[in-house]
Formats: C-alpha cells, structure tokens, sequence
C-alpha cells in the first residue's frame, strides 16, 4: 500500500509538475469540439441536436492524447525497470497508472466539459446527466487507455498504433455514455419515471463496465508491461 | 500439467510440418470439392426465398463467412491464451498466420452483408448492434494484425497482440448475443435455437456443405501460412548460422 501510494504521489507531482501536458489535452478538447460548429453550420438546433454526442467523442479522443506518454517516458529513462524491481506487484503498477491517468486527464476533462457543452449549444437539462456519464465513463477510457499504452510501448508508431487498437474498445463505453444521456430531459416523450429508469439502466451498465475493467484490466496490463521488461 | 504435456507434444515444428504435409494434399480437394459443390446447390439447386426471392441466395456466403469470423477470433484468443501460458511456440505462429485469414472472412461477412442489405433493409449500412459489434471484430482483427508488427523484436509483437485478442474475446459473447439484447434491424438467429432450426433444410443442407467448405478452406490456408513462416524462420536461421 505504501509503495502503491508512493507511486501514485510520483505520478501526480510529475504531471503537475510538468502541467503543460494537462493543459494541451484540455485545450484539444475544447479546440477539436469548437471545429463542429464550422463544420455543420452555426444553426443552433443543429448544435443542440448533436452537442453532447460531440462532447463525449472529443473526450474519447483527448483521453488518448495522454496515453502514449504512460509509461513511455519510464520505459525510456529506466524507472519502470526499477519500478517493476520493487515490492509493488505490476497489476498495482498497473492500476496506480490509470488511476493517475483518470486524475491528470478524466478530472480536467470533466471540469471542462460544460464549457464546450455551453459552446454547442446543450440544452440545459443535458448539463447533469452528461456529466455524470462522462464521470462513469472516463474511468473505464483509463483502464482501457492504460492497457493500450502498455502494450503500445516501444513499437514503432506507438501513438496511432494505441489508436487503432484502443479506440473500438471504447465504443461500448461511448454507447451507453450516449444512451443515458439520451433520456435526459424530456427526450422521446417518456413520463418521468421511464426516462430515469432508462437514465439508470445505462449508468448501471456503465458502472459495470467500469468494474468488469477494474478487474481485468490491471492483469492484462501487468501481462503486457512484463513482455516490454523482458524484451 | 497433462494438458501442457499434450500440447508440447506438438510444439515440435519440424512434427508440425511432417503433419501439414501428410494432410493438406487430402485437406485442398475436400475443401475445393466442398466449395464447389456447395456454390452449386446454393445457387442453382436450392429455391428461392418465398420472400426475399434470389437475394437469399447471398446467405450462402454471408453466413459462413461470419460463423468463420468469430470461430476464427476464438481460436485466436485460444492461441493467445496457450502462447502467454505455456509459452506454445507453435501457438504464436499459428495465431500470426490466422489474423488475416480471420480479417479476410469478417471482411467478406461485412460486405456481402452489405449487398444484401441494400436491397432488402434498403441501405448498406445501418448502426444496428449486430453490424457495430461486426465492425469492431474487424478493427480488432486489424488492430491485431498491426501490433504483431509493430516491434522490432518479433516474439514481443506476437506476445502483445496475444494479450491483446484475450481481452478483445469479450467482444464475442456481444456479437453472439446482440440480436436478442437489442432487437433490431438484424434478424435473430435462426439455426442454433431452441426447438429446432427456422430454415427449410432445402437451403439449410447448402448452407452447411458451405459451411463445412469454409471451415476446410480456412484450415487449409492456416497450414500453407504456418508453414510458409516456420520454413521462413528455419531459413533466417540457417542464413544467420552462416
């Protein structure tokens, strides 16, 4: 435990440290979302139609801008091996990892999303539920993020690469994100108890999801990080 | 362990060539054969659907093809699962051999799925889950693919995509069971059910020789590629030793 919060204080001082980072994948966020209102026309209604699908993609996408520096940068100068040397089993590596990822990207994600929310044009009663399902959502995009970044690590065109293979992988996690917010106010005519039993249904199986992830994902990273190690 | 035993017994690659060499020649005509008789009744010996009239005659290939899909995903997990445990060498090749073979089927599932939608859905594509979770089966096998290569060194390529077509396997169950969780556009399934087959076995009987065809042609191409690479490797081999 101590040498798991160790690693975690580590991980959380160099991302502050080096904040620049964070910001980059914050000002992404806002910057990819703001090209939609160009593409499609400044029409409100249309903004509106479309304004929270647009906020969780570009928060898909921003997650992944982090990723490819995970581990990377340890790999690189050698503390993974050392890392990997301690009493911290590489499943808690691992999780320390993706939990760092969800603090220094999910976080700043979250806080930012009613900003592009409000830029697009988001009907007022969307504002809450999207940002409870993002909050469920984005610990799955680390976990699953996490593990893409460890088996990405050292390849030739790492970052696409981690696209490629992570991106499918998040579409459940977009389809029920998307669904709970799809009975946010008074979408579809439903009476108010249908919509929030719909609400919850979906951010139970994103809750699920989240689960099912936080105990598979650790493993299957471990496994990944000592095929790099050993290499 | 008595399993892992078995398997070594087979992880000699020079036994693995002598058996691929022994059953190919009579693997290649029975696949051929199968085909040929199969695209026979299939489209000329089989009638025509009371409702969607000839276009039925695209299930013949569709349906194959995507059984072959996910049968191919399974045995790439299966591969990926007995590399990473009991460190199969042969595992390793055969699961590199089998990606694009598997591409190739989920492929073909997508496309003459398509054409046989537009006419009878009136699109080609539509998001239903069935075709979504099909999609992803095909990034999956392509995002396999790319990992395999994308190291320098050629076991740690193999070893992660091992890693990562274990955690992709979830993706199965979901395609297996998306048209009963979310009932769309995709019909339900309508051969492996309770009580019985839906089909006429006038087009059930062709939909299996097809079947059986695609199963022999996908083994057979399996045994040409592993053994295309282990001959590949032993010449490296012999070249380095130079």
């Amino acid at each position: 435990m101590k040498a798991f919060l160790a690693l975690l204080r580590r991980d959380l001082l160099l991302a502050y440290r080096q904040g620049i980072d964070g910001w980059v994948v914050v000002l992404f966020f806002l910057a990819a979302g703001i090209l939609f209102p160009f593409a499609i026309g400044p029409e409100p209604n249309a903004l509106m139609r479309v304004s929270t699908g647009v906020v969780l993609s570009m928060a898909a996408l921003a997650a992944l801008l982090s990723l490819d520096r995970l581990y990377q940068a340890d790999f690189d100068d050698g503390s993974l091996d050392q890392i990997a040397l301690s009493s911290l089993p590489l499943e808690l590596t691992a999780l320390s990892k993706a939990l760092v990822h969800w603090l220094s990207t999910g976080l700043p994600l979250l806080a930012a999303a009613p900003v592009l929310a409000l830029m697009l044009n988001a009907p007022v009663a969307h504002y809450l539920p999207m940002l409870v399902a993002l909050a469920l959502a984005t610990p799955a995009l680390s976990l699953l993020g996490g593990l893409g970044a460890a088996l990405t690590m050292g390849s030739r065109r790492g970052g696409i690469l981690l696209t490629l293979l992570i991106l499918p992988l998040y579409v459940p996690v977009l389809i029920f994100a998307a669904g709970a917010i799809g009975f946010a106010g008074d979408a579809a005519g439903l009476s108010v108890e249908a919509a929030g039993r719909g609400f919850g249904a979906h951010l139970l199986l994103l809750a699920g999801i989240d689960l099912a992830l936080l105990a598979v994902t650790p493993w299957a990273t471990a496994a990944a990080l000592r095929q790099a190690l050993r290499a | 362990m008595a399993i892992g035993l078995n398997l070594h017994r087979f992880a000699n690659p020079g036994r693995f060539l002598r058996l691929a060499d022994r059953l190919l020649p009579w693997l290649t005509p029975a696949s051929v054969g199968l085909l040929a008789l199969g695209l026979y009744l299939a489209l000329i010996g089989s009638p025509p659907d009371y409702q969607q009239g000839e276009t039925v005659r695209i299930m013949y290939v569709h349906v194959p093809a995507a059984w072959m899909a996910m049968f191919v995903y399974l045995l790439l997990a299966l591969s990926g699962a007995t590399a990473l445990i009991w460190r199969h060498p042969l595992s390793e090749v055969a699961a590199e051999a089998m990606a694009p073979l598997g591409a190739g089927f989920t492929f073909i599932a997508l496309v003459s799925g398509a054409l046989w939608g537009r006419p009878m859905w009136g699109a080609y594509w539509v998001w239903d889950a069935r075709l979504t979770s099909f999609l992803l089966l095909f990034f999956l096998y392509l995002g396999h693919i790319a990992l395999t290569h994308a190291f320098d060194d050629r076991q740690r390529g193999r070893r992660s995509a091992a890693v990562l077509a274990i955690v992709g396997a979830i993706n199965l169950p979901i395609i297996k069971f998306s048209v009963d969780w979310w009932n769309t556009l995709h019909q339900p399934a309508s051969i492996a059910r309770m009580g019985g087959p839906a089909i006429d076995p006038a087009m059930l009987w062709p939909l299996f020789t097809m079947a059986l065809g695609f199963q022999l042609l996908f083994f057979v191409l399996l045994g040409l590629r592993m053994k295309a690479m282990l001959l590949e490797a032993r010449h490296r081999a012999a070249a380095f030793a130079r």
